[in-house]
């Protein structure tokens, strides 16, 4: 488990008392149950599994993970690069 | 007594109802209303010398000027929904006669069309579909010769089913085989991967997803004409059709027993499709094509052939995607976005949508 | 795709392969129990670029391949029985049961459909008033919100022709039960990511202290795996066994509350059989009485099952990581994913199908180019 894939809200609405709201995953689109984030608002990126939003994607904490990984390969890039699986393939 | 008596305005003979708006089981019996579905929605759209005669067989003249071998083909089509984004189930049954022909080389001359209607299918749709189909035929240069039409209950066909046969000439010159690709061979695609499958699965709604994608169904006749004009060495031609891009090249692996490499990121997948896959747990390397060629060739040709495809309308995007390799032979292996290697096996079963 | 593509590139990943070879001084065995993390793992070929000192075995974290035969059974029971329209997630249609699967009782004249989402069924069930609609609850942590979500809107709703057949399965338990086995050879653990974005990880620190292993949430694509990968190789190097997130992007501490409240009201915990491991304590979510009435189980009046496992499949111990899939007899020959045998060749996380379809080395081929 779990496939859960991040998509954007572009839209939220109510239906049968539920907080729902059609999602974009990058030109497909579909409705997906809000009611596990209530406080999402249009343009918040989310991640969706089974027709339900889980969580709201936190920019700032991806872009800190992607630094951080990225601080890694410059230190690599100083150090010198070892000889790797990839130069084999 | 006066206001019982009833106003007679004579005597009404109960002629049957012409049933104009939808097929009845009456359509199929080959008397009058057949008669009439016959000229008034096939004849119409199929014109053609052979056609109109009205024979019970198609008399044909086969060309034969170095041509030493007929192609024969036969498909059947269940296609759900009956229209799609980009097609609909007669431009697949031509197109995919068509292609079938064209993959082993030949130059598809002419069709036949056997449907089996849906007691309640509307006359309007059958001529829709009928329309689509010498839209289809048209573009490919090909006839559509001969016919047959059938009525079943209701619930006893989607619709309509269609089986398309057909007949093509191959040059002397041209020797194509899933059996020919030989170590060292190039391996190229003629674009996205992916469309139709997700067109279709869109269009039927279960999943309730939306995106504008559209089928890629389309006759590839001309295509692989003018490829072998410049390349008549081609060994291997196919069409991925159901299975996917994956299924095909193992299906040509395991035919020539030959390895095949393939690099993932030469792959072209449309944004939206992949999206779609995605969301549904799908790998676009499954999913059908119906407007799609891969052709396996000598290397030394593999620029030009290339080149030339890139000027075709069918061909813009053609690609290099991979080689024939003399290792594991039936295999076909991948190499990663990562750089690593994995094994890219056939479909089995039904792919279905997943959670983990 | 945004949030996707950074995260498979390329060069980020090449970049942690090559930290974790320069933090590497000895073996190390971890797990992750999450089908979507051995499915990624597969579909990337990460385990071929990573050192050989680093061991990844696969646990039981596919909800499909975990399901227990008694409740595959009386699932095709109740899809055989007229009226009734079976719903469920697409993996769960080709697991086999004792001798048959979703796709035969369909193929029998069963009605069988594939949903996306739990939601789906309710709709079904709202266009249906005639029939009883049935959805197959399974899963993880990660689904309980949805498949929850699914009974509060059929109760809302006045749907009486809707029920559930559940079959939750719970991560910690699990765990717990992997670490204190005998014969465990796991040194740490990536932590599913999805079932921490509902969960938080509050529940792991007990388990990283009790049994010295650390325990890191971690993502599902390329750069997320290899980076919880590092995380905890750099913690096992440095003999530190905490609660890290590799994945703060999407979880926190303390997860998704209003989830959890939701899955708190639905369900309980109740004792679970894990196919092929067997039962584990309070392992699994059972629907709360106030709930009752909308449990397939009671509502289907299904018959004694008397379940049987083919005798050749080790599913069992390769959900526990013990063995790998090439090591069993029947891996590739009388088991493959067109004629399973058990459940972990069955769904495409499975770890046996996922050898199967991906693994270069278990085809015993490695292209030398």
């Amino acid at each position: 488990m779990c496939l859960g894939i991040p998509g954007k809200i572009i839209e939220i609405y109510d239906a049968n008392g539920l907080m729902m709201g059609k999602v974009d995953f990058g030109g497909v689109t579909r409705e997906a149950c809000l009611a596990y984030v209530p406080e999402a608002i249009i343009g918040d990126y989310t991640l969706i599994h089974v027709g339900f939003a889980l969580s709201i994607i936190s920019e700032q904490e991806a872009r800190e993970t992607l630094e951080l990984i990225q601080q890694i390969a410059d230190l690599n890039s100083e150090i010198g690069p070892e000889s790797t699986v990839f130069e084999q393939v | 007594m006066a206001e019982d008596t009833p106003i007679i305005q004579g005597a009404v003979c109960p002629t049957p109802l012409p049933h104009r708006n939808q097929v009845v089981l009456g359509h199929g019996s080959g008397g009058r209303l057949s008669q009439r579905l016959i000229e008034q929605i096939f004849l119409p759209a199929f014109r053609n010398t052979a056609l109109l005669a009205g024979d019970d067989s198609a008399v044909i003249q086969i060309p034969h000027d170095g041509c030493n071998r007929l192609a024969f083909s036969t498909d059947s089509h269940v296609v759900w929904p009956l229209f799609f984004p980009g097609g609909d189930i007669g431009r697949l049954a031509v197109c995919g006669t068509v292609n079938d022909l064209s993959m082993v080389g030949a130059s598809p001359l002419y069709l036949t069309a056997g449907f089996i209607l849906e007691e309640g299918l509307l006359i309007s749709d059958l001529e829709r579909i009928v329309h689509s189909m010498q839209v289809a035929a048209e573009e490919a240069g090909i006839l559509i010769i001969a016919g047959d039409t059938k009525v079943v209950q209701r619930g006893k066909a989607d619709g309509v089913y269609i089986n398309t046969a057909g007949v093509g000439v191959i040059d002397e010159a041209i020797n194509i085989s899933g059996r020919f690709a030989s170590p060292g061979d190039v391996v190229i695609l003629s674009g996205s991967i992916g469309d139709h499958g997700i067109a279709v699965l869109q269009a039927r709604g279960d999943l309730g997803f939306e995106a504008q994608i559209e089928s890629d169904v389309a006759p590839l006749n001309h295509l692989t004409r003018q490829m072998l004009e410049v390349c008549p060495q081609i060994h291997v031609l196919r069409d991925p059709t159901r299975g996917g891009l994956a299924t095909t090249l193992n299906e040509i692996a395991r035919q020539s027993q030959v390895g095949i490499l393939i690099d993932e990121s030469a792959v072209l997948v449309k944004p939206a499709v992949a999206s779609a896959c995605e969301m549904l747990g799908f790998d676009p390397f499954y999913v059908a094509n119906e407007g799609k060629l891969i052709a396996i060739l000598p290397e030394s040709t593999a620029d030009e052939v290339i080149e030339l495809m890139r000027r075709t309308p069918l061909g813009k995007e053609a690609v290099a995607i991979g080689r024939i390799v003399p290792l594991h032979p039936g295999k076909v292996l991948l190499k990663t976005s990562l750089g690593s290697t994995r094994i890219l096996d056939s479909l089995s079963g039904e792919m279905l949508p997943r959670i983990c | 795709m945004k949030y996707q593509q950074e995260f498979r590139d390329a060069g980020l990943a090449h970049s942690i392969v090559q930290e974790i070879r320069r933090t590497v001084t000895r073996s190390w065995v971890l797990m992750e129990i999450c089908g979507g993390q051995t499915h990624a793992i597969m579909r990337y070929g990460l385990d071929q670029l990573l050192p050989e000192e680093i061991e990844l075995v696969h646990g039981p974290g596919c909800p499909v391949c975990v399901t227990s035969l008694e409740l595959v059974d009386k699932a095709l029971e109740i899809a055989s029985q007229p009226g009734v329209i079976f719903t469920s997630y697409g993996d769960m249609l080709r697991v086999p049961g004792s001798g048959r699967d979703l796709f035969s009782v369909r193929a029998a004249g069963g009605d069988i459909r594939v949903v996306y989402s739990p939601l789906d069924a309710i709709q079904i069930a709202r266009e249906n008033p005639d029939k009883q609609i049935v959805f197959f609850a399974i899963g993880f942590e990660t689904t309980a919100p949805a498949n929850a979500m699914s009974v509060l809107q059929a109760k809302s709703l006045g749907l009486s022709n809707y029920s559930v057949l559940v079959s939750h399965v719970r991560v910690p338990p699990a765990m717990q039960a992997i670490l204190s086995s005998p014969y465990n050879r796991v040194q740490g653990f990536l932590a599913a990511g999805h079932v921490c974005a509902v969960m938080g990880y509050w529940e792991y620190p007990p388990l990283s202290e009790q049994f010295k292993a650390p325990i890191v949430v971690t993502g599902f694509e390329p750069v997320d795996i290899l980076q919880g990968i590092l995380v905890t190789v750099r913690q096992l190097e440095q003999g530190k066994f905490e609660v890290d997130n590799a994945y703060p992007r999407i979880v926190s501490y303390e997860g998704n509350l209003p989830a959890q409240a939701v899955i708190n009201r639905v369900f309980t915990t109740c004792d679970r059989k894990w196919r092929g491991i067997g039962l584990i304590p309070a392992s699994g979510w059972c629907l709360r009485s106030e709930f009752s009435h909308f449990d397939a189980e009671s509502r289907f009046a299904v018959s004694q099952i008397q379940p049987e496992e083919s005798p050749i499949c080790i599913a069992g111990q390769i959900l526990q990581g013990m063995k790998k899939p090439g090591q069993c007899p029947a891996f590739g020959s009388l088991c493959t994913p067109e004629s399973p045998l058990g459940a972990t060749m069955v769904s495409s996380e499975g770890a046996c199908a996922a050898y199967y379809r991906y693994s270069s080395q278990a085809a015993g081929l490695m292209t030398q180019e």
